[in-house]
């Protein structure tokens, strides 16, 4: 049954190449796995998150360092969110973190602005320094009502 | 002799054909639902068919793998082209990559994917069970003990389901792929943008939903096409009918379900 | 010894078969023969289990064919043999896979033992050497032959034939109706043969079975039926076209159905 066996082997090949097309699809679009569980976390408030969710992008000199893993109430009052940096990415704990919005209309994202200090943040470490959400529309308003002073 | 005869008035007519043809698609759909069931629960009861499950999918995945390249690639090709020139508009080429990636990753690779299989594994698996049926082969396993349910139905219904979810991968893979080409190559979308954005602006839940309509089409595919080509009148007419039919019900299946699963999914 | 007591069956509103009690001896070529439509090939689907009748019970020794499990309706199957009116070999096998195909189904034999068993199947029928070839490209009574020595390749008790020599040339028919006989004689088979050919039936048969429009109406061995007295069986048996078997089959009047069409001409009474 020489047939069969080449059918077999066919059918492998088949398989073997849609679980890597598959898998593609998985890993590089979806990003699973991607930055995964290496990298290490941080945490910071913020009063506002400003729309910043799971998954949104950490950037610092305009390169993408990390990504939010998530974003939660805390004390019914403020958003606390954990950050997942890259293993070979240092962070000064003066460092300052603020809600952008990428382009005006964009996605939004987190900024880290190094600091001074010669201290780095070690993993669990928190930084101290945020600046919540600019509000395009809290903006608007009180530029508007300050004209009818 | 004269006959005294009442012409039925064309309304009433009309409406008695169309409640006979809803109680007949009643029918229909219990008896495809029991078949199907019944020839999967077999699945699970030796003996076990891998080796005509292998061949199965060879014939039926193996042979649809040329169409849904095909047409994966044309796909993203002209995806890239309309994409590439409506976005052009608004001054937002770099998002080409998201477009042909979300466009295909969420519909067009299961649907268009679907139909392809539809029209290439799902008519033979119709002919070539009417033909068996019609030629007595199906009687003539039985009569050799061997349940044509189990060895004809089954690995061409467990062939699909699994054909189909790779076979949707491929399309996708090859579709934005093509649209690459088209979109960087020929377009000149900055190469950097293109996968960029494909990979920020699709979520592992734009996948999954991908992968899930992929494996419903292929419960659909496989247990309409068996269902109709065992059912089929046992004639020459009789399985060319029911191999058109079957195409054209799973096809009008996958678009329902399509909306079913989508919104779902949104 | 196969038994059925007031077998029927219906398709919708046509009776096919009305309810009958037939017996099958064991060891014996039964032949059931009848006109088309008679309800012989109904008669031969239900006995084989291929169908399920509308009333009554099939008796294999004391199982009944009706109420037994379908795992215990396959184990019996693998001592049945069939061989149908158009051969319903495997298309997609060659004559070698197709009469091995219940050996390997049902045997762990060893590939040489399987292949010394199709060998003395196909000689028995007359082609051993053609083993490679296609169904597609066998004749109508070559494909027979491969047919038969499927159906007798795991040396069944109880073989159905379903019309064996219909569509045959003279030749291959006689071919076929030695086969049966010397077969059924040699192995002691309990044979079940469905046709119309009243030669090859009278000839082989141990016993016959005459339908008409689902009735049995006469029964008996080959000298009992040739001597029969009842006016149908003799027309049968000598293929009048006309007698207590109608030639028109209509049933309306004839002036009726000519005259009722709109514009035609009257006839005159």
């Amino acid at each position: 049954m020489q047939a069969y066996r080449r059918i077999e082997m066919t059918v492998g090949a088949f398989v073997i190449v849609g679980l890597l097309a598959i898998s593609w699809l998985a890993i590089k679009v979806g990003q699973v796995g991607g930055l995964g569980e290496s990298g290490y976390s941080l945490i910071a408030n913020f009063d506002d998150a400003g729309g910043v969710r799971k998954g949104s992008d950490v950037m610092m000199a305009g390169v993408v360092i990390g990504r939010i893993d998530s974003v939660k109430l805390t004390n019914n009052d403020h958003a606390t969110m954990m950050l997942r940096i890259n293993q070979d990415v240092k962070i000064t704990e003066d460092a300052f973190a603020s809600v952008r919005t990428k382009g005006i209309i964009g996605d939004r994202y987190i900024r880290i602005t190094q600091g001074m200090e010669d201290e780095n943040l070690e993993a669990g470490g928190e930084i101290e320094e945020t600046e919540s959400a600019i509000n395009i529309e809290d903006l608007i308003s009180k530029y508007i009502f300050s004209g009818k002073e | 002799m004269s006959e005294l005869t009442m012409k039925q008035s064309g309304l009433a007519t009309f409406l008695g054909r169309l409640g006979r043809s809803t109680l007949r698609g009643c029918e229909q759909l219990g008896d495809a639902t029991m078949l199907g069931l019944h020839a999967l629960s077999l699945i699970f009861s030796k003996p076990w068919q891998g080796k005509h499950f292998i061949i199965q999918l060879y014939a039926l995945g193996v042979g649809s793998l040329a169409i849904i390249v095909i047409t994966g690639a044309f796909t993203g090709m002209v995806l890239a082209l309309q994409g590439y020139y409506t976005l052009a508009k608004f001054g937002s080429e770099s998002l080409l990559g998201a477009g042909v990636g979300m466009s295909i990753i969420r519909e067009l690779g299961p649907v268009l994917g679907a139909f392809m299989i539809i029209g290439r594994a799902g008519s033979s698996i119709t002919a070539e069970i009417g033909i068996m049926r019609v030629t007595e082969q199906t009687d003539a396993l039985e009569m050799m003990a061997v349940n044509p349910k189990r060895r004809i139905l089954l690995p061409r219904i467990v062939a699909v389901i699994l054909a189909v979810p790779l076979l949707v991968a491929i399309f996708d893979v090859v579709g934005i792929g093509t649209g690459y080409i088209v979109g960087v190559e020929l377009l000149g979308v900055n190469p950097g943008a293109y996968m960029a954005e494909l990979v920020a602006k699709i979520s592992m839940h734009d996948i999954y939903g991908g992968w899930v309509k992929s494996v419903v089409f292929g419960f659909l595919i496989g247990m309409i096409c068996t269902y109709m080509g065992y059912r089929a009148v046992p004639t020459t007419e009789g399985v060319a009918q029911a191999t058109t039919q079957a195409v054209v019900i799973s096809s009008v299946c996958v678009l329902i379900i399509d909306y079913i699963l989508t919104s779902f999914f949104l | 010894m196969i038994r059925a007591e007031k077998l029927s069956k219906r398709f919708g509103d046509v009776a096919a078969l009305s309810p009958t009690d037939v017996h099958i001896q064991s060891g014996a070529i039964t032949a059931i023969m009848g006109g088309s439509g008679s309800g012989k090939t109904t008669l031969l689907r239900l006995l084989a289990g291929l169908e399920k009748p509308s009333t009554g019970h099939i008796w294999y020794g004391d199982e009944d064919l009706c109420t037994i499990s379908d795992k215990r309706l396959y184990q019996i199957r693998e001592s049945m043999g069939m061989l149908f009116q158009y051969s319903a070999l495997l298309n997609s096998l060659n004559v070698y896979d197709n009469v091995a195909f219940p050996l390997h189904e049902h045997t762990d034999l060893d590939e040489a033992v399987i292949r010394t068993m199709v060998s003395m199947k196909l000689e028995q029928v007359g082609l051993r050497g053609f083993e490679h070839l296609m169904p597609s490209e066998l004749s109508g009574g070559m494909a027979k032959r491969v047919a038969f020595a499927r159906a007798i390749a795991m040396d069944p008790k109880i073989v159905f034939f379903d019309e064996p020599t219909s569509g045959l040339d003279p030749i291959s028919a006689g071919v076929i109706s030695t086969l049966i006989k010397d077969t059924s004689t040699k192995n002691r088979m309990t044979s079940i043969v469905v046709t119309h050919d009243v030669p090859a039936g009278l000839s082989i048969a141990d016993h016959i079975i005459l339908l008409w429009q689902g009735r049995i109406i006469a029964e008996g061995s080959p000298d009992e039926i040739r001597h029969s007295t009842d006016e149908r069986v003799q027309q049968f048996l000598e293929g009048r076209p006309d007698g207590p078997i109608p030639f028109s089959r209509s049933t309306t009047s004839y002036i009726d159905d000519l005259t009722h069409k709109p514009g035609t001409v009257r006839l005159e009474s």
